[in-house]
């Protein structure tokens, strides 16, 4: 075993410790297991939202994406802070509704608006099918670390197992508190060592930025700019607008909100939020350095850009380091996305079905699902080919079909009915799953439209359908 | 209420509704082709604008609403 695992492992170990540690002298029921009894102020919040948004998807999938695509990775940065300005009106009503009607999950707050159990159920499912793609991504990402951190003495599906074990074991210990204070320590060195990173390595290998982006724009050309086809202007639009759409749907994302002490904590927290992205420049930097410095590396593979780069560039304790932030970022939203699968199945899906049984029955399925869960996602990743980033839009794609019902739930006056709201959102799922797996774009969909329309991200196309059969549907229903 | 609804709008039209105009490398800022450049500066500007959002919104006067 080398310096770069010990390292990892030891920092593995101390995660695990804190969160037993802040178990301790708590009753755990399952409100506390969750949503940490509701008592968390600004500055929590603010981390363990954070930590739900800096996955190891932008740690390696950011740098994997500016390295096979270019200009296109920016993506990225933009939909989390356009983000942050939907969260300023967004999260204080979700948050608000949530308390005064103690509601635990997101799936509560469609059963608890809608007065209808099967949306909430259909919710769940839908959180379900959307979180399984985050949580191959988190383990793909553990994968990797741990087998470029071995020098290639531990196989990256070897990898794949070990961080699936240690993340049921971190999740079925803590649940929420424990992902709290890692998020702590996580930022943190997440911080420190990605502004170090895209700093050092452009000057190290190029002497600066701009001789940097110069030698890849000659080698490249057309590489730094959004192309006019593909990964176009409109395909950058429309993504964005999906993502941000559905950026507070994920219902890991939306219990983390359930946390809060007060609405104001959102109001402020979206001030300072987008400036956290920035950090996400550095990564980007790092993915550009690599493509002249690590060429080669094709289709998912990409993914390894970051780490390969680090290899070739420093020592093994410092590669031990970096490896321990970036199992940290894929350990807290790993740990939060398990716990909200399990939870989902056992609370939203089996007890909305059988609705006599024990909260106490009800929790201890939910513990005993996150192995499962943790199984079917090892299946996944080590079954599939997709990069980070098709993953990441894909899940998006998905669970983006809960956002018009949601919306309108929020008005004094909701027009939109149950069963337009279980209608849209069927209708959207369909075309999704349609699309991903005849594997179709607009461009062969509807070849006669002008090229701007055909870079349009088919998830938007969904999004359409859904809205328009919700409202029809409502309408309908109504008048009868 | 109404000025934060028009100012809710203005990092959407800056970041993406300028897009097709700023989609260009030349000239370099900081160091970064100037399609990279812009978003950064937006970034910032985003979280300027919801400050001054925060300041003008009347709910966050108020104490810590329950």
């Amino acid at each position: 075993m080398n310096i770069a695992l010990i390292i990892i492992l030891g920092f593995l170990i101390l995660s695990i410790f804190l969160g037993i540690r802040s178990t301790k002298g708590k009753d755990m029921n399952l409100e506390q297991w969750t949503v940490g009894g509701r008592g968390f102020g600004t500055i929590f919040v603010f981390l363990l939202m954070a930590g739900e948004i800096y996955t190891t998807f932008s740690f390696l999938g950011g740098s994997g994406w500016a390295y096979s695509k270019g200009a296109p990775a920016l993506y990225v940065l933009i939909y989390i802070t356009l983000s942050y300005v939907l969260s300023y009106w967004l999260l204080p009503e979700i948050w608000k509704y949530a308390k005064e009607n103690r509601l635990m999950s997101q799936s509560d707050f469609f059963v608890s608006k809608y007065k209808s159990s099967s949306l909430g159920i259909l919710a769940a499912l839908v959180g379900v099918v959307s979180m399984i793609p985050v949580i191959v991504v988190q383990l793909k990402g553990l994968g990797i670390i741990v087998s470029e951190a071995s020098y290639g003495a531990i196989s990256m599906s070897t990898a794949v197992w070990l961080g699936a074990i240690s993340l049921t074991i971190y999740v079925m210990i803590s649940g929420i508190h424990g992902s709290a204070w890692i998020a702590v320590i996580k930022d943190i060195m997440m911080i420190v060592i990605i502004a170090f990173l895209g700093i050092y390595l452009p000057i190290h290998y190029f002497g600066g930025l701009q001789p940097m982006f110069e030698a890849i724009d000659s080698a490249k050309p057309g590489f730094l700019k959004l192309p006019d086809q593909g990964l176009s202007v409109s395909w950058f639009i429309s993504t964005v607008i999906l993502l941000v759409f559905g950026f507070y749907m994920w219902p890991q994302v939306f219990s983390a909100v359930y946390t809060a002490r007060s609405g104001k904590t959102f109001r402020k927290n979206a001030i300072i939020s987008p400036l956290y992205t920035l950090m996400l420049l550095f990564v980007f930097f790092v993915g550009f350095a690599a493509i002249l410095k690590v060429p080669g590396l094709q289709g998912a593979d990409a993914d390894l850009s970051l780490l390969r780069l680090t290899i070739q560039t420093f020592d093994p304790w410092f590669i031990g380091i970096i490896g321990a932030a970036g199992m940290l970022t894929a350990l807290v939203p790993g740990s939060m996305l398990l716990m909200s699968v399990s939870t989902l199945l056992a609370k939203n899906v089996y007890k909305e079905l059988l609705p006599g049984v024990s909260d106490k029955n009800v929790m201890r399925l939910a513990k005993c699902l996150v192995p499962v869960v943790a199984l079917v996602s090892v299946y996944f990743t080590l079954n599939g080919g997709e990069t980070m980033s098709a993953l990441i839009l894909m899940g998006y794609s998905f669970i983006t079909q809960l956002f018009p019902s949601l919306l309108f739930s929020l008005k004094q006056k909701n027009i939109v009915t149950k069963y337009g709201a279980i209608t849209g959102i069927i209708s959207g799922l369909s075309i999704v799953t349609y699309i991903t797996i005849s594997q179709s774009t607009i461009a062969t969909l509807l070849p006669f439209l002008p090229q701007a329309a055909k870079d349009l991200n088919v998830g938007i196309i969904a999004l359409l359908v859904n809205f328009i059969v919700m409202i029809t549907v409502s309408l309908m229903v109504k008048k009868k | 209420m109404k000025v934060l609804y028009v100012l809710t709008l203005v990092p959407f039209i800056g970041i993406l509704g300028f897009l097709p105009f700023i989609n260009r490398i030349e000239p370099y800022v900081l160091g970064m082709p100037f399609y990279m450049f812009w978003m950064a500066m937006w970034v910032v500007l985003t979280s300027a604008v919801l400050a001054v959002m925060y300041k003008l919104d009347p709910r966050n006067r108020e104490g810590e609403e329950e």
